[in-house]
């Protein structure tokens, strides 16, 4: 080589610009902030930290919102982005939180549960950094996160994931996902400590319901439906039944294995007395053999390989060319809370939750989920928490 | 940060160092000296706490 030193500054400054570039991208997507402008219904602002040890100052810490009715009741617990890269929960969690009013009993809601896999970005997948919904006034811009906590406040994956207490052996990666870490402890790996400081909102606060919001592939079995365990099973079923016949749309319920530990579905039943469950809605997105992940797709779930695949009959829910919309999947969610908590208020009078203000499916397929959001620049200040 | 996270972010900086050095080293071979800098940018990228 004739000028090793030439060479060597063009490749550092390429090292640089590659370096400069990528990473500029990854810092502002994690620290970019969701403005939430909460509705009437929110009465106090908590921190996961408040209920967990160890999570103040970590990147796991989350605001917990408080929708206190004026007559006591039964309490509710929504969460969504357990796993981030499913953002119909989220959608669901904060439509509600924006507009919500509860009459009786209380709603608790963590938008973001896993608030590090919020901040997460998949390698790997070309999924975008954010996606946009359009608004009555303007576009407001989500991050798109991954499905587990970044390794910056995780490191290192175990090579298998022992869960705790049952020590069942569950995939390394498992480690950061916070739906296979309930129902936690307070020492262990800072996802562990997540779950366990729910757990303990659960105990502490005498939670009643808890919900937990998700998407899933169309081609995976368990989608476009309601997990629940054993004690939940009635009230899924009556809430099942009712929104096929009430709304006309499939929901239905599967069971929570009782050998497959660590998820919301069944530890949070298992280690204290709420009625867990968990609700799935079908995110085309998700699913392997597809087109390019485009913001598009991920709005409108339309894609000619699930299309063909539908044609025979490979796919676990109904899919044709109009695709599975965001507005569907989180119409449904929205829908199916409601329900659940009508079944729970009608079996347990005395611990009923009501909630008004909350659009269901139909109304929300026909408006859009943009239109229920705020304009946080023209909401009141105390009333925005960047998320 | 956990004991065990500290060591694995200074057995990064320990491999960083490394490359970087071989990097320094390397007179003949431009692709060799393409791959240590494209094999440091996620190693950097961690120790920044970016990726």
């Amino acid at each position: 080589m004739k000028r090793p030193g030439l060479v060597k500054a063009v490749l550092i400054v390429l090292f640089f610009i590659f370096l400069i570039q990528g990473g500029l991208r990854l810092y502002r997507h994690r620290h970019f902030d969701v403005p939430v402008v909460t509705g009437p219904g929110v009465t106090r602002v908590a921190h996961l930290s408040d209920f967990g040890p160890g999570l103040k100052g970590t990147m796991a810490d989350t605001l917990v919102y408080f929708l206190d009715g004026t007559e006591p009741g039964g309490k509710a617990i929504l969460m969504s982005n357990t796993h981030a890269n499913e953002p119909e929960g989220l959608l669901a969690a904060l439509l509600m939180l924006e507009n919500a009013v509860v009459e009786k009993g209380s709603l608790i809601i963590i938008p973001q549960f896993n608030h590090s896999a919020g901040r997460n970005t998949r390698p790997g997948d070309g999924y975008p950094l954010y996606f946009e919904i359009p608004t009555d006034w303007g576009r407001k811009t989500f991050r798109m996160g991954n499905r587990d906590a970044s390794p910056l406040d995780q490191w290192p994956d175990p090579d298998v994931y022992i869960h705790y207490p049952d020590r069942q052996l569950l995939s390394y990666i498992d480690a950061r996902n916070v739906n296979r870490t309930w129902p936690g402890r307070p020492g262990g790996p800072l996802m562990e400590k997540v779950t366990f400081a729910a757990m303990e909102i659960m105990r502490r606060e005498k939670v009643d319901v808890a919900v937990d919001i998700h998407g899933a592939e169309t081609m995976f079995p368990v989608t476009n439906c309601i997990v629940a365990p054993e004690k939940s099973n009635r009230i899924a079923t009556m809430a099942s039944l009712t929104v096929k016949a009430k709304e006309g749309f499939d929901s239905h319920v599967e069971p929570s294995p009782a050998g497959f530990r660590g998820l919301s579905h069944r530890e949070i039943g298992d280690f204290s007395d709420t009625l867990p469950f968990l609700l799935e809605a079908p995110i085309p997105f998700l699913d392997q053999p597809t087109g390019p992940k485009t913001v598009k797709f991920l709005l409108d779930g339309k894609d000619p390989f699930l299309l063909s695949l539908a044609q025979k009959k490979k796919l676990f829910v109904p899919y044709d060319a109009s695709g599975w919309p965001l507005e569907k999947r989180v119409g449904q969610h929205c829908s199916v809370i409601l329900e659940i908590l009508r079944q729970y208020s009608k079996k347990n009078p005395d611990r009923s939750i009501l909630v008004r203000d909350i659009p269901r499916y139909a109304e929300i397929v026909q408006n859009g989920v943009g239109h229920y959001f705020h304009d946080p620049s023209r909401a009141e200040r105390d009333r925005v928490y960047p998320n | 940060m956990p004991i065990i996270m500290i060591f694995y972010y200074l057995i990064t900086a320990y491999l960083v160092v490394l490359l970087a050095w071989n990097f320094v080293r390397e007179k003949k071979k431009t692709e060799d000296m393409a791959l240590y800098l494209l094999v440091l940018i996620p190693l950097v990228l961690r120790i920044l706490r970016l990726k």
